[in-house]
């Protein structure tokens, strides 16, 4: 269903999600070396992401309560 | 007769090094200058009504911060002709890339609304309506790119930047102590000892210095200016300069308030500029410009980093250079931005308040991430070359960067949970 509604809307803008696909195609392959140093650098910032949306999720339910 | 044409050629030596530094001067005067934004002047305003001068010291060392996370915006630009999203696009695919380009586009948005909301109010301090100024800026600012010459907007730009620097008058007439801004501000201290209030001010004014859209902002201009390799130390150079005004400006605006409402308690600095307007007209007036000023100088810079952005990453023409007809989708997206921004402030009741709440917040998701990935950008050497970062320059760079995160990370919390460090 989901897929779908996708679909529906990529018809209502074929030419922008043709670009996004397009981008996503061009920058498939990232192109820095990833050494151990880069590797330990991307795994904190999503560690790190996860902590802020966990502590983002905590302050809205605890605004809705 | 020999000293004299040795004068003669020292002179024209000298000379000539000026006319090219103004030629490459922009981007890091300007970046530096926006940053003073509305938001930047309301927290020096409040710094000031709180603690006097006690803290000037820590916005010395503020500076040095702000030009060594700014210049690697310079050498990347230069180096690799790209602005800072198509570089986080190719160096780290897709993911990483709409995170930081999504991510920044809403950063940016919500920042622009509260550049609104600092020049709504300090012109509502002159009588004129909050809708007469926001069509007003969006006119200006349309001016202002629509010539199709990145040269004029630069330009006007620096117009803006000079007006900037109204807080050194205005401290001048406000006749400060030099003794006491000397033995008060300029040795570190904690006025009243480390308490979670201080620490709360310290952070804001670390806020203040780095934002994400700084970098964005300066490397797509860097690469919209043309700056070549050779040109890096006078790019550098450019920045320092920036770096040394913003801080001077934030000084002399510490230094109004300090003297004048120490000890009150401000939310923002248009309330400091209606208190400051039964003391000293003139004051008062200064600052209420001075806000105005900050906001309009925010706004076009901010409005640009996400047009850049996107033009970079979607193939779009996305500079200057180019007019309306052969730049639309950037020009629409620098408009689109704008206006809706603009509008926002125009609703009756909208949450500006959360909506400032929500900058600080939102910030800290992307500054991370944009300062760790210009951190490795500038030691790849397939990427670099000779001007990847040096061993000192990474023991700088990345003491900064951490510091940076834990800090801002601490303020976001902070902001959201402010009873968090009310013990």
């Amino acid at each position: 269903m989901f897929s779908s509604l996708l679909r529906k809307i990529g018809t209502l803008f074929p030419f922008r999600f043709q670009k996004i696909r397009e981008i996503n195609r061009r920058y498939a392959k990232p192109r820095i070396h990833t050494s151990p140093g880069v590797s330990l650098a991307l795994l904190f910032l999503r560690l790190y992401l996860i902590f802020l949306v966990a502590v983002l999720c905590y302050k809205f339910v605890t605004i809705i309560r | 007769m020999r000293t004299i044409s040795g004068l003669y050629y020292r002179f024209k030596r000298i000379w000539k090094a000026i006319r090219l530094y103004l030629m490459i001067s922009g981007p890091g005067i300007i970046v530096m200058l926006a940053d003073n934004d509305a938001g930047g002047i309301t927290t020096y305003a409040a710094t000031g009504a709180k603690y006097g001068y006690a803290l000037i010291w820590f916005l010395v060392l503020l500076g040095p911060i702000a030009y060594y996370v700014q210049e690697m915006t310079v050498r990347l630009g230069a180096v690799t002709k790209r602005g800072h999203a198509e570089a986080i696009f190719d160096a780290f695919g897709s993911f990483w890339g709409w995170f930081s380009l999504l991510d920044l586009v809403l950063v940016n948005w919500l920042t622009l609304v509260t550049e609104f909301i600092g020049m709504t109010a300090a012109l509502s301090i002159f009588g004129v309506p909050p809708i007469l100024t926001v069509i007003m800026v969006c006119v200006i600012m349309g001016i202002m790119v629509l010539r199709g010459k990145y040269w004029t907007w630069e330009k006007i730009s620096f117009l803006f930047c000079a007006l900037n620097l109204v807080y050194i008058p205005a401290a001048f007439m406000v006749h400060p102590s030099v003794s006491d801004i000397i033995h008060q501000g300029m040795i570190p201290n904690f006025p009243g000892g480390f308490s979670a209030q201080l620490f709360f001010f310290l952070m804001a004014n670390i806020g203040t210095t780095i934002a994400p859209w700084m970098i964005f902002f300066q490397q797509s201009s860097v690469v919209d200016k043309g700056l070549q390799e050779k040109d890096i130390p006078w790019g550098k150079l450019d920045t320092m300069i920036g770096a040394f005004f913003t801080v001077l400006v934030a000084i002399f605006c510490i230094v109004v308030t300090g003297t004048l409402l120490k000890g009150v308690d401000i939310q923002s600095a248009a309330e400091a500029a209606t208190q400051l307007l039964t003391v000293n007209t003139y004051i008062g007036t200064f600052l209420a410009i001075g806000l105005f000023n900050a906001g309009f100088l925010g706004a076009i810079c901010i409005s640009l980093a996400s047009s850049w952005a996107f033009g970079e990453v979607f193939g779009w023409a996305h500079s200057l250079n180019h007019n309306i007809k052969e730049a639309p989708w950037f020009y629409a997206s620098y408009f689109l931005t704008l206006i809706t921004a603009g509008s926002i402030t125009l609703i009756p009741g909208a949450p500006l308040v959360l909506i400032t709440l929500f900058v600080q917040v939102i910030a800290v998701t992307l500054l991370p991430a944009a300062l760790v990935f210009l951190i490795l950008l500038l030691n790849d050497a397939s990427i670099m070359g000779k001007f990847r970062n040096s061993l000192l320059q990474n023991i700088i760079s990345v003491t900064i960067v951490v510091a940076l995160i834990l800090l801002s990370t601490l303020y976001s919390l902070s902001a959201l949970f402010p009873s968090l460090f009310a013990a």
